[in-house]
């Protein structure tokens, strides 16, 4: 059969969208859903369509004035609103107020029986009715698959489906249906014949023991999106999807330059510091110092009356302000005075993508100009096999991108396999800075050698790196010999 | 008036040559099998949309047997009439039972 020829003549230059509001998905999509069009959500049991989808109906009423219609066939008016309730949306609130009308279309398989020709014009009156009670901009419909249980009819149920969803597109309705996976198909009954411009796949796998959701842009017609699975949470305050955006290399490159809060070290660093908004890598056996080494920079940070982010995956918020009060650093200052911030989460409590996601959502709640990863070992060290590395490498790129100075410290064993632990990340940091432990007589010291800081013309030199009462100094190596 | 034995109601939207088959349909069985024991309410949802949520109308046309219990559904132009007999439980199917 020839493809039958459609050709509207409408030009259609720009696509527009209609903004979901819900956290990261606007970014993959480039702005949102295809406005006036029915996107497909679809995912198995329990993989966070339903969740999805209202969120979509959520923000369109709180945060763009769009009211919507929820067309529930699976669960009672009741029960969403307690679900939802639980997630901190107050339905029963937006019902009220005439910003959403929710309507439970119960179909039950075999409770009528069928004597004649027949159409689903009901569904449509229904239908028609909440979009004019509220003047709905939004409409969902969830899942438009039970139909297909309740009615034997599928000539009959199909072709009122493409007239549903021709019906949506008529009245300028931007709509969501959603669908259970299928076995061969991407929804059970092969919903995505019908949904031509926008299909959006979830999936929710347990992997060594950590659940995870992620969410892909199957298909998004004359517009470009994000191809990758994107890892999502479900949040206290809904859906939150990590987008490792590839922006490119957009960032505006900053001359400024950032202290780095050790005198000596700034003089190293071409007598100037850091470059703002530049990734920096410190990288170190253990107690080699570079968990102080991020203290310093925050505190420069937090001087400057700057916001600084600190994302601690070995210490807690006390025992890091402890423990670097002992070296002359008050950061409980600037905790108190909100510049800074630390967040804490056990490496091990949730899986890497859930840390990247709650980094990000951290970011963009905060907005630092200083973000701290301490250590971004730990993360790698639990999601190697799932390409999470790419995804560090992404977080730091979107952060860069946004002109934000990360600095993250990576814990190394031993020196020979440096190599390998940092090859992911170090290609992408600007600043790489190497710290070790020496024998030297019968002390150990600390010693700092800059690898690489691009854009200036450091220090090469292996110097020897001080702990006293008033922080870190920089010295030159003590005792025989040249260092190494 | 008093309460009708059968208390049937049609659901229809708008006067659609589906909707006047079925009512015709209808009539038409209840005259030969129910004479003076029906009554028939016929609900235009196009005028009345409010009315499809109580009985979950989602199907057009769909007959509802309100009375006598239980609740019965049917859906088509009742053009089935052998069919509608057997859901009005007028008439048994050979293998079912009265």
């Amino acid at each position: 059969m020839p493809k039958p020829r459609i050709n509207s003549g409408k030009p259609n230059p720009q696509l527009a969208k209609c903004p979901t509001g819900i956290h990261g998905l606007d970014e993959i999509t480039l702005g949102g859903l295809p406005r006036g069009r029915t996107s497909l959500v679809c995912g198995a049991t329990g993989c966070g369509k339903t969740l999805l989808a209202m969120e979509f109906l959520y923000r369109g009423a709180t945060e763009f004035g769009e009211p919507g219609v929820f067309m529930s066939f699976e669960e009672r008016e009741k029960d969403l609103a307690e679900n939802f309730a639980s997630l901190g949306f107050d339905l029963d609130s937006l019902i009220k107020r005439d910003k959403l009308f929710v309507d439970f279309v119960r179909i039950e398989p075999g409770e009528h029986q069928e004597v004649g020709a027949y159409d689903l014009e009901g569904l449509f009156v229904r239908l028609g009715a909440a979009v004019d009670a509220v003047g709905a901009k939004r409409v969902v419909l969830d899942t438009i698959e039970a139909l297909f249980s309740g009615f034997k009819d599928e000539a009959m149920l199909r072709a009122e489906l493409r007239r549903l969803f021709n019906w949506l597109k008529d009245r300028g309705l931007t709509a969501i249906v959603t669908g259970e996976k299928g076995e061969k198909l991407l929804t059970r009954n092969g919903l995505e014949e019908y949904v031509a411009d926008c299909v959006i796949y979830l999936d929710h796998r347990t992997v060594e023991q950590v659940a995870t959701r992620r969410l892909k842009v199957i298909k998004y017609r004359g517009s470009m999106h994000g191809t990758n699975e994107f890892p999502f949470l479900v949040t206290a305050e809904g859906i939150s999807i990590f987008p490792m955006t590839s922006m490119g290399l957009t960032a505006g490159v900053s001359p400024r330059r950032l202290s780095s809060g050790i005198p000596g070290l700034d003089k190293m660093l071409a007598g100037k510091g850091y470059y703002q908004g530049s990734t920096i890598l410190v990288s170190g056996s253990a107690g080699s110092g570079k968990t102080s080494f991020g203290a310093h920079l925050a505190d420069s940070v937090c001087r400057a009356g700057r916001r600084a982010l600190y994302l601690a995956f070995e210490e807690s918020e006390p025992q890091l302000a402890r423990n670097m009060k002992s070296i002359g650093l008050d950061l409980q200052k600037w905790l108190d005075k909100g510049l800074l911030k630390v967040v804490s989460n056990r490496a091990s409590l949730c899986n890497l993508e859930m840390h990247l996601v709650l980094a990000h959502k951290a970011v963009k709640e905060f907005k630092p100009e200083l973000v701290i990863i301490d250590p971004i070992s730990t993360l790698s060290a639990h999601g190697d096999a799932y390409g999470a590395k790419e995804m560090l490498a992404r977080l730091l790129e979107s952060m860069k991108t946004s002109g934000i100075t990360v600095l993250a410290t990576d814990l190394t064993v031993m020196d020979e396999n440096m190599e390998s632990t940092e090859v992911g990340i170090s290609s992408i940091c600007d600043t790489w800075i190497r710290l070790s432990m020496e024998r030297q007589g019968h002390e150990r010291q600390r010693r700092i050698t800059i690898v690489k800081s691009r854009g200036m013309a450091h220090d090469y030199a292996t110097k020897e790196l001080l702990m006293t009462g008033k922080g870190m100094a920089i010295g030159d190596i003590r005792g025989n010999g040249e260092g190494k | 008036m008093k309460t009708a034995k059968y208390n049937l109601v049609l659901y229809v939207a708008g006067a659609t040559p589906r909707a006047v088959a079925a009512l015709e349909n209808l009539k038409s069985i209840c005259e030969e099998h129910l004479k003076g024991e029906y009554t028939i309410t016929v609900i235009d949802l196009v005028k009345n949309p409010k009315l499809a949520k109580g009985d979950q109308i989602v199907a057009i046309p769909t007959l509802v047997r309100k009375l006598p219990p239980p609740l019965k559904r049917m859906i088509g132009d009742l053009a089935d009439r052998e069919k509608v007999l057997v859901g009005l439980n007028l008439i048994s199917t050979k293998q079912g039972v009265v």
